[in-house]
């Protein structure tokens, strides 16, 4: 877990769409510039992570998977 | 075209006006495309447990997106906006869904049960036990509940439209229904709003 963030957000376990109404939900409170680190299981967190970010247009700093776990970056727009 | 544009076209530069033309419209269409807001517009017919699912995790992701969302729930589909939730799920006459058991160990969990038609017709609360293996099986595997993920859509301003048809058509009470309902409409009234939305999906 990144812990520079601003915030960190834990949404292992949970399936497609939580982590994603989850992210949304705590870049909400964030102001612009701050980060968020979010923790996933949901193999498609990887892909939806990245399609939510340019979306959203919010930054998607970093992304990896290390062993069915997925960790995102995501500084707010 | 009349005299003035015309005196307007032969004393401009042609290929000049072109390229100016076409740059100033690029600019304009991505202008115009960075400032637009997609827009979902969805209608509900179904209202077992299963079929519960597609529309609210596409208006809920839609939300998440910045998108607007309407759903215009009709027939089967307004039992999704009941005040009180009890979804069920069918296997009977639905091949496609398997049949396994949420708990135990791995070698049992893995077994597709083929339950015949004609079994599971004759045995009552055979649709019961299965929706009660559906609901802990979508516990287990960190799916959102129909209740979360409907409170979700709520939460990101879709718009839920309920049919007054078939409010009346079923004997509904509009009092079973959750407050946040938009409005209570007719085809005539979500069709214009299915016309401008950018995505319109029948599910």
């Amino acid at each position: 877990m990144n812990t520079n963030a601003t915030q960190s957000l834990d949404t292992r376990g949970m399936n497609c769409p939580l982590p994603i109404l989850r992210t949304k939900k705590a870049l909400s409170i964030l102001g612009a510039g701050e980060t968020l680190a979010v923790t996933a299981t949901d193999p498609g967190s990887l892909k939806d992570m990245q399609a939510f970010c340019k979306q959203t247009g919010n930054e998607l700093i970093s992304s990896s998977a290390n062993q069915g776990e997925f960790e995102f970056l995501i500084r707010k727009a | 075209m009349g005299a003035i544009e015309k005196s307007i076209l032969e004393s401009l530069d042609q290929s000049a006006f072109n390229q100016w033309f076409d740059q100033r419209f690029e600019a304009k269409m991505a202008e115009r495309e960075a400032a637009h807001v997609p827009s979902l517009s969805i209608i509900a017919t179904k209202g077992t447990m299963d079929w519960a699912y597609p529309p609210f995790i596409l208006a809920s992701t839609a939300g998440a997106l910045g998108w607007d969302v309407s759903i215009f729930f009709t027939f089967y589909g307004l039992e999704l906006l009941k005040k009180d939730l009890h979804l069920e799920i069918s296997p009977l006459g639905n091949p496609s869904m398997p049949m396994k058991m949420p708990f135990g160990p791995q070698w049992l969990k893995d077994i597709n049960w083929k339950v015949p038609n004609l079994v599971m017709a004759g045995i009552p609360g055979f649709e019961k036990m299965a929706t009660g293996l559906m609901e802990q099986t979508v516990k287990s595997k960190g799916v959102a509940s129909i209740e979360e993920l409907r409170s979700a859509c709520i939460e990101a301003d879709a718009k839920l439209y309920a049919c007054q048809m078939t409010v009346d058509l079923f004997g509904h009470s509009q009092d079973d229904f959750i407050p946040e309902i938009e409005g209570w409409i007719g085809a005539a009234s979500f069709l214009p709003v299915a016309q401008k939305s950018d995505v319109c999906l029948f599910i």
